[in-house]
């Protein structure tokens, strides 16, 4: 099989005590995994602006990753929880511009989870090498996304009601 | 506005990066490409830790007046402390200073060359462009509350309470049992020296309870922690003794009138009895008796209970006292020693080995109790009739240990324990015993010469993971009534059947089943297991990521009693060292309200789980309590007029820290196809 020509970039947002720590020991354990993500160290995953994820996107990156503590183990109690509800309402908006759902993941990651890091990070970057560049905000929106027929747009309807 | 001048270093930690990363070529990009972002200078070096790589970065801010440094190298949690230090000597505020983290994120994980280097240009390039938006800062000083909180009252929680009462501070001990001693209170010799526990154990535990410093709590449990390092409020339930601790002479009047008699599945590990007012165990640590409302004739069966305890008791005013309720008790605290210890493995788990079904499969910690003089056999190793002598013995070693089934850790205790049992077993029964062993791991002082002498004593040695044991018998002249352990033997390369009157199985060492929800009291993370995570696994084993916040013990993964002992020991030298220090610098890392921005929309309000922001209705603006922020920037994230600033990761840093990382695509944009 060849290599698909297409690498995508990813921002991946990860808090200073599980994510980013999880990612460090993905390194100390030596897990190997692509090397499309670059990360930036925020103190919780509370502090990803939602307009944080669309600069990157806006900047050129094909997706964007938020990864904090699990529920009920941020170190900031329930900030977390913050995050989730962000990015509810965030798929919803990217719908609507005609972003796929899977750009912008929000996983979970304890600082013992360096093989669940890596694992996100290779599942994401083969998701978007499956979905091409993202291009944005050039690139026309797709009808197809346009008219709500995403995975997204059913699950943030579900959220809302 | 001064020109900023960043300098970037860039280490080779040897080959660690550089085996991956072409350094020189990242260390060239910086130089040439950021010129026009601000990098003055970048250099590449083998270990930027190292005193000469730190004094260079010294010497640069010196001479050639750097303004701010960009080390890209290893994880910030390792040596961003450091690098900090290298510009606060030159005089530059050391908040000014960023770490790119190369090695971890991207050398460590990434084997191809090229795209390593990628990624770690574009790294730097963000590093780069959020340092410039950095602020110099001055780190937030609290002061320490010199007492201590000690949860855990086993041998590492003793030690490390000793430590620091020892050193003139005072220590809050808080045990979960009624009495101090966890499990090493239990056993009857330890390995290798063949110390009786009780023998070295006691005297700890008495000094402990007797000493003016330490202020002991048992059958207490801590319910909720609020606060941060040098400042903790401590919640804890006391739970009723239904003994009045003040009055009562611990003459044990009250134990022997009782007329209940239950098994002791505690302290006994179900092999012995205990009344329904009872002690914890011969020396327990206070040394009063508990009721247990569970058996007690007063609180269950509704006719008012026989009250034998109370109608005995000699003191006056009486010291039963049935009206005692679960009380709560508040404690201020500067730092917290955690050691809680472990759960041993349930062997029923393993339905091959038959615990708990054939009578004569014993755990090791049964076998302990059995062993003890104090013990329920009164020393006698005897099988579950309670008289007849063993004639032989199967000892099998990792039972929940090192199996994918239960758990992947080695317990680091069991073998050792194991050859003591049997040399025990020997000593007392002249039995014939089988050690079913994977690996033997003795590593520790004299530990593999106990061995050697176990080797000696005639214990057969047998390499292989039991596969079943059982009471039936199969082969001709096998008859009813023992135990056949079948396993293959790895050495000589054999399936056998060995008959044996008993089997002691060595049971894994677990974390606690609730350690996760101590965790989250605690505002610690545990492994996926249960085990507390320590700060660094080699460099900084006692502290967790929370400051203030140090473990010991078993608490942190399977240890012997030395390791625990060494361990408390040095979770009270950090603690002393906060108390010490007496105030202490913390990461300037906070939320600030602009008011003249603050719109008084209050969407921020219910967003701060420690209430540090509140909204001053006078002026219609919100505020942001400083001691009371930890600094998360969730309401900063949320703040719809940007009038909320996040100290050292503000809107600003982040922005230009996403610019610079994705540069690259502006650089390159037709390299996406």
């Amino acid at each position: 099989m060849t290599a698909p020509a297409f690498e995508p970039v990813i921002i991946g947002f990860t808090c200073n005590w599980c994510s980013y720590r999880a990612a460090d020991l993905a390194g100390t354990a030596r897990i190997e995994y692509p090397p499309n993500v670059r990360l930036i160290r925020v103190m919780c995953s509370g502090r990803v602006d939602p307009a944080f994820v669309l600069k990157a996107l806006a900047d050129g990156a094909d997706g964007v990753l938020i990864a904090g503590c699990h529920p009920g183990e941020c170190h900031y109690l329930e900030q977390n929880y913050k995050a989730l509800r962000r990015h509810r309402l965030l798929l919803r908006t990217l719908a609507q511009l005609g972003i796929e759902a899977e750009r912008v993941r929000l996983a979970w990651a304890s600082a013992a989870e360096g093989a669940r890091f890596a694992e996100e990070v290779r599942d994401m970057v083969a998701l978007l090498r499956a979905l091409g560049p993202l291009r944005w905000p050039a690139r026309p929106i797709p009808a197809a996304h346009a008219q709500a027929t995403t995975p997204t747009q059913a699950a943030v309807t579900e959220v809302t009601t | 506005m001064v020109q900023e001048k960043v300098g970037v270093y860039v280490c080779h930690c040897g080959s660690n990066i550089a085996g991956v990363v072409d350094v020189g070529d990242v260390a060239r990009f910086a130089a040439e490409e950021l010129k026009d972002r601000g990098v003055a200078l970048a250099r590449d070096y083998t270990f930027m830790c190292s005193v000469s790589g730190q004094d260079m970065i010294e010497r640069d801010i010196r001479e050639l007046g750097l303004t701010r440094v960009v080390v890209a190298a290893c994880s910030p949690h390792l040596h961003e402390a450091t690098f900090r230090g290298a510009c606060a000597r030159a005089g530059l505020n050391p908040y000014l200073s960023e770490m790119a983290s190369i090695r971890e994120h991207v050398a460590w994980v990434h084997r191809d060359p090229q795209a390593a280097t990628a990624k770690a240009k574009a790294i730097v390039a963000g590093t780069v462009a959020r340092v410039l938006r950095n602020e110099p800062l001055q780190a937030i000083e609290v002061p320490i509350d010199a007492r201590t909180l000690v949860v855990g009252g086993g041998i590492a929680g003793i030690q490390a309470a000793l430590e620091v009462a020892e050193a003139g501070y005072d220590v809050h001990l808080i045990e979960r049992e009624p009495s101090l001693g966890g499990h090493m209170a239990q056993f009857d010799k330890t390995f290798p020296t063949l110390d009786c526990a009780a023998c070295i154990l006691t005297p700890k535990m008495a000094a402990a309870g007797a000493h003016p410093k330490i202020h002991l709590h048992t059958w207490s449990e801590v319910e909720k922690v609020e606060g941060q390092v040098g400042d903790y409020t401590v919640h804890v339930r006391r739970k009723p003794r239904y003994v009045d601790a003040d009055v009562c002479t611990g003459c044990g009047i009250c134990v022997e009138k009782c007329p209940v008699v239950v098994v002791d599945d505690t302290f006994e590990a179900g092999i012995g009895y205990r009344k329904a007012i009872y002690w914890p165990f011969a020396q327990a640590v206070p040394n009063l008796p508990v009721l247990d409302p569970a058996t007690c004739t007063y609180f269950v069966g509704g006719k008012g209970g026989c009250r034998a305890c109370e109608k005995f008791c000699p003191t006056v005013p009486n010291s039963i006292r049935f009206d005692q309720h679960e009380e709560p008790l508040t404690l201020r605290v500067g730092n917290i020693i955690l050691a809680t210890g472990f759960d041993l493995f349930d062997a029923r788990r393993v339905a091959q080995y038959g615990y708990g079904r054939l009578a004569n499969v014993f755990t090791s910690l049964e076998l302990e109790r059995m062993c003890s003089a104090a013990g329920p056999t009164g020393g006698k190793v005897v099988l579950r009739d309670g008289h007849t002598t063993p004639r032989s013995v199967g000892i099998v070693h990792c039972v929940g240990s090192r199996d994918r089934n239960y758990n992947r850790h080695c317990s680091a205790i069991c073998c050792m324990q194991s050859l003591k049992t049997a040399h025990l077993i020997k000593e007392r029964t002249g039995a014939e015993v089988y050690d079913f062993y994977i690996d033997m791991r003795s590593p520790g002082k004299e530990y593999d010469e106990f061995y050697q002498r176990v080797l000696d004593d005639g214990v057969h040695f047998i390499r292989g993971k039991v596969a079943e044991i059982s009471d039936v018998p199969l082969d001709p002249g096998e008859e009813d009534g023992r135990l056949y352990v079948q396993v293959e033997d790895t050495l000589a390369g054999l399936r056998r059947r060995i008959p044996v009157d008993m089997v002691v199985l060595s049971a894994a060492l677990e974390p606690r089943r609730d350690s996760a929800e101590v965790g989250r009291i605690f505002g610690i993370a545990c492994s996926t297991r249960g085990w507390f995570i320590e700060k660094h696994a080699k460099l900084d084993p006692v502290a967790t990521m929370t400051e203030g916040v140090f473990v010991a013990g078993c608490a942190q993964g399977p240890k012997d009693i030395p390791a625990s002992v060494a361990q408390g020991a040095a979770a009270a030298a950090r603690v002393l060292n906060h108390i010490r220090q007496g105030v202490l610098s913390l990461e300037p890392v906070r939320a600030g309200v602009l008011a003249e921005r603050c719109s008084g929309c209050r969407l921020c309000n219910g967003l701060c789980p420690f209430n540090a922001i509140r909204f001053d209705a006078e002026h219609g603006v919100s505020e942001i309590n400083a001691a009371l922020c930890q600094g998360c920037g969730t309401c900063v994230a949320a703040c719809p007029a940007g009038a909320i600033q996040g100290s050292g990761f503000s809107d600003a840093q982040l922005y230009a820290q996403i610019d610079g990382l994705l540069a690259d695509l502006r650089r390159q944009p037709a390299e996406a196809t």
